[in-house]
């Protein structure tokens, strides 16, 4: 591994990586997370570190389409894959937010908002694998996610009214 | 519903896109550890491995030898001026000192390049201890016998306290409680606790950075109120404080003194001259940041014709081993009794902030009401139900009315004000069936199997809602923008973008059209913050008559300037101008300003006003296992009157927010446990420290009514701090009725219920 470099897309962008155990500046330690590369490397703050261990999802991001913890993701891990975060959401060139994005908004589904970044992406893996998901199966997909607002009822209809026109319309784009 | 008339707004009370809604769900918004400062260095705690100790060695020097650390602080080389700086209230401990009282309490501070530096140095630092006995509860500290924590608090008692001109209210003294007590028709005593020092946990962890440069300091960092972290810090510092927060990732009244991250932050930028950052681990959160408080009431109540009539007990607040506000705490905690049972003249309660080796406690949501609702409710309602009255209408006929009064936290009495909560505690009743629901006292609703079901009910009242001092400037600019200038923040109420409501429905411009610059005492005046729900009245009001003030003047301007006639002749709408009999003519406002350039600046003030509470009225449905003991909440209804609605959605996720935080959750979920061998917290992560996930909430209903009282211009009361503070009460009703007998044991263990119920 040492001295290696690792190539992941980020929200679409094509970043290469040195991965190494000596201190070269610019490289990457073999125990860095993907939530410190994204946060200190690159700039994409929108994914925060709450919990540091797995267990609050506020650090959530797409790893090959899965919502997986970032916090507890090596760098390394990402080798070859496709990582998007929830600045990757909203169209580069149109500027319109996500289905979810916009109805958290619309459905004022934050209160902090802390958590929501994760929240979202973790509803982003959901709708991937399981386009029509009920509300059961979107309250077991986020029970991962943590909101200390109590956000909850707000953000599952959110979701819900996604799912709703989803069915309507066809599925997601992944 | 009241008979008052509902005005119709063009903002307020209609739902509102946040300001910074975009951002959220982009991930653009802007928390503290987002924001980059040049040459910070980060900051790490060495903590105290026992609850009480004193260091009898320590050696620091491979530590500072390290490559990349900077500072490495201990009791013995504080630097100046820090060392003369105290914690707690009055500021009296020391920021480090060779005895430790809580596990986890900083034994050293190291300023590093990185904080894996600052953490690898930590573990070089030798240090030797000399074990002392430890003490965690208020009731074994308060006694003459019990380890001593400080030498400058003897009794382990903090002693009372005046801030502000204020004298705090720490025991209760009003009526002739002996003659009242043999008038009572029922007695009961009991000695109750609520005491497991639950953790608020936003989801962000605490931070701050300080930084104390040409004799000023600067801090950055988690804050929920501006001006509250200025007051205390400069009380506990004696320097010049600015003050700048970002979007808080929630704080529920937690991240508001943060006085020990603070000032370890500011103890090693002291000694290296530049800006150093501690940003907790979630580990650190639930450890050995401020926690909620504990009670422990050993009380007597009496009741006479249905109707609290005397009151008389101890109160010891547990504030562990450090705590900045705990007189204020108790005299919150004493005069929101005072509210729920608003027709008791009789009261003779004695209270003392109680010092323990479990911790540190601080300013939570609740702030003593929560704590000692809690601890006091459960007697009351024991006398309740010796006199076989149902609790419904127990609470509506006890409740604080109009012509009732308090003295509140400030020991002054306050007559109370426009205060009427019977019908939407009746209307509540209804939507949640207690009619059906309530079989009487210790009854189950209903059971099937080896489960029982049981209801209850309680209420709580905060006159918080008018608390302390609030300032506004509404900035008018020629091109129609609209600033609003205030130190509020967005820690998730929302309270940011809907102040803009106010200043829109006075100046009749959309509200999206109002640029809020908070967050920073040096661009705004003073304001205590949204604490208490105050800032709906306090706030509101201020960000209200600073936007009349600006509206007047502009009015006055388009007289003088351009109409030539009364400035009550006119009115302006959407950035123009024009008067009421010609409305056809209208000048934008840069036509109305004395010249090109110049602006119009509003205003506004708020003084404290503790004469009229807030009010949640809490059902909770719980679901007994007889065999394992596992409660599940099945449904739970919160009703509240806040009598004008500022923002429908925001509000109504208030109410839900009742759940997390400490809250009502206290009362069957969470709890810090102590491992009282070592002194030990145990619960230091998400796994252990349980909250509710998204799959285990119950059906919440809302019930919210709007009696416009006559307190403001828009007659809005704030309400979110308390909506789960009666929660837990209500729910050891609910199990007592459940299981057929008494229970209170927050939370409800399934071991505690089965040892209700003789099974363990």
């Amino acid at each position: 591994m040492d001295g290696k470099l690792i190539h992941i897309a980020i929200n679409g962008e094509q970043y290469e990586f040195l991965v190494s155990t000596r201190k070269i500046n610019g490289a990457i330690p073999p125990e860095e997370t993907l939530a410190t590369t994204l946060r200190e490397r690159l700039n994409l703050t929108g994914t925060k570190i709450a919990c540091g261990e797995g267990a609050c999802g506020a650090c959530t991001v797409l790893l090959n389409n899965r919502a997986v913890s970032s916090c507890i993701t090596l760098t390394v891990e990402c080798d070859g894959k496709d990582v998007v975060t929830i600045e990757g959401l909203q169209d580069p060139v149109t500027g319109e937010l996500d289905p979810i994005q916009q109805a958290f908004i619309d459905y004022y589904a934050f209160q902090c908002g802390f958590c929501t970044p994760g929240i979202i992406m973790a509803a982003k893996g959901l709708f991937i694998k399981n386009p029509h998901p009920d509300r059961k199966e979107v309250e077991d997909a986020l029970s991962g996610n943590m909101c200390r607002c109590i956000s909850q009822y707000h953000a599952l209809d959110a979701i819900m009214a996604v799912s709703e026109k989803l069915t309507n319309e066809g599925g997601i784009k992944a | 519903m009241s008979s008052r008339e509902k005005v119709e707004y063009r903002n307020i009370g209609k739902n509102l896109v946040r300001a910074d809604a975009k951002d959220i769900v982009t991930g653009h918004a802007t928390f503290f550890d987002d924001f980059k400062l040049k040459d910070v260095l980060y900051g790490y705690r060495l903590g105290s491995p026992y609850p009480h100790a004193r260091i009898t060695f320590i050696d620091t020097s491979e530590a500072e030898a390290m490559r990349g650390v900077r500072a490495v602080i201990t009791y013995k080389n504080v630097p100046a001026p820090v060392d003369q700086w105290g914690l707690g209230l009055p500021p009296a401990i020391p920021i480090l000192e060779q005895v430790v009282n809580y596990v986890g309490e900083a034994v050293a501070i190291i300023a590093a390049d990185t904080k894996e530096i600052a953490m690898e140095a930590a573990d070089l630092i030798k240090i030797e201890y000399e074990q002392l006995e430890p003490v965690y509860y208020s009731q074994d500290s308060a006694k003459p016998e019990a380890p001593q924590l400080y030498p400058v608090f003897p009794g382990n008692k903090i002693p009372d306290l005046e801030i502000s001109g204020e004298k705090m209210m720490t025991s209760l003294h009003r009526g002739d409680v002996n003659k009242a007590f043999e008038e009572c028709d029922i007695i009961e005593t009991g000695t109750y606790t609520y005491d497991k020092f639950g953790s608020p946990a936003a989801i962000e962890p605490p931070g701050i950075t300080s930084f104390i440069h040409d004799g000023r300091i600067q801090l950055y960092g988690t804050i929920q109120a501006p001006h509250t972290e200025q007051m205390f810090f400069q009380i506990k510092s004696r320097m010049p404080t600015d003050v700048k927060s970002f979007n808080v990732g929630g704080s529920f009244g937690n991240k508001s003194c943060m006085e020990t991250t603070a000032s370890y932050c500011s103890a090693l930028s002291a000694a290296t001259h530049r800006p150093v950052k501690m940003f907790l681990t979630k580990a650190e959160q639930l450890l050995v940041h401020d926690m909620r408080i504990g009670i422990y009431s050993e009380s007597k109540v009496g009741l006479k014709d249905g109707l609290l009539h005397a009151a008389e007990g101890t109160v010891y607040l547990d504030c562990g081993a450090i705590n900045g506000v705990g007189q204020i705490q108790l005299g919150v905690g004493l005069g929101e009794m005072q509210v729920a049972f608003g027709k008791c003249k009789n009261w003779e309660v004695h209270g003392d902030v109680v010092m323990t080796n479990h911790v540190q406690t601080a300013s939570v949501r609740g702030f003593g009401g929560q704590e000692i609702k809690c601890a006091f409710m459960p007697l009351v309602m024991k006398a309740v139900k010796k006199a076989d009255i149902d609790p419904l209408e127990f609470c509506i006929n006890n409740f604080a009315q109009t012509g009732d009064g308090w003295i509140w936290r400030d020991s002054h009495w306050y007559d109370c004000k426009e205060q009427d909560y019977s019908h939407v505690m009746r209307t509540s009743g209804e939507k949640f069936g207690w009619k059906d629901k309530w079989k009487g006292w210790y009854v189950p609703t209903r059971e099937y199997g080896n489960k029982a079901v049981g209801v209850g009910v309680s209420v709580h009242g905060n006159a918080d809602v008018g608390e302390d001092q609030a300032e506004a400037y509404v900035r008018l600019e020629g091109n129609g923008d609209v600033y609003l200038h205030n130190s509020i923040t967005e820690s998730g109420m929302g309270q940011a973008s809907n102040l803009r409501k106010y200043v829109a429905d006075v100046l009749d411009i959309d509200a999206a059209k109002v640029i809020v610059k908070g967050g920073d005492t040096t661009i705004a005046p003073y304001d205590f913050g949204p604490a208490g729900s105050c800032s709906t009245l306090t706030t509101g009001e201020a960000v209200t008559r600073a936007a009349e003030d600006a509206r007047r003047q502009l009015l006055e301007n388009a007289a003088r300037n351009v109409f030539h006639c009364t400035p009550e002749e006119l009115t302006t709408t959407d950035g123009l101008v024009y008067m009421l009999s010609a409305p056809e003519n209208r000048v934008p406002w840069f036509g109305c300003l004395d010249a090109f350039g110049l602006t119009i600046t509003g205003h506004g003030t708020w003084k404290s006003d503790y004469s009229k509470s807030n009010f949640c009225i809490y059902f909770s449905e719980v679901e007994v296992d007889k065999d394992t003991g596992i409660c599940k909440l099945l449904k739970v209804l919160v009703g509240t009157d806040v009598g004008q609605i500022i923002d429908p959605a925001t509000l109504e996720m208030q109410a839900q927010g009742g759940f997390g935080a400490a809250a009502a959750d206290t009362g069957m979920l969470e709890e810090s446990v102590l491992d009282e061998y070592t002194g030990h917290v145990l619960t230091s992560n998400l796994i252990d420290y349980k909250w509710r996930p998204f799959n285990e909430f119950p059906p919440f209903e809302f019930n919210v009514e709007e009696d416009h009282p006559e307190v403001s211009r828009f007659k809005a009361v704030g309400f979110g701090e308390i909506s789960g503070a009666p929660g837990p009460a209500s729910m050891m009703m609910a199990i007592s009725n459940a299981i057929g007998k008494e229970f209170c044991a927050y939370p409800a263990h399934p071991r505690a219920v089965l040892a209700a119920l003789g099974k363990a």
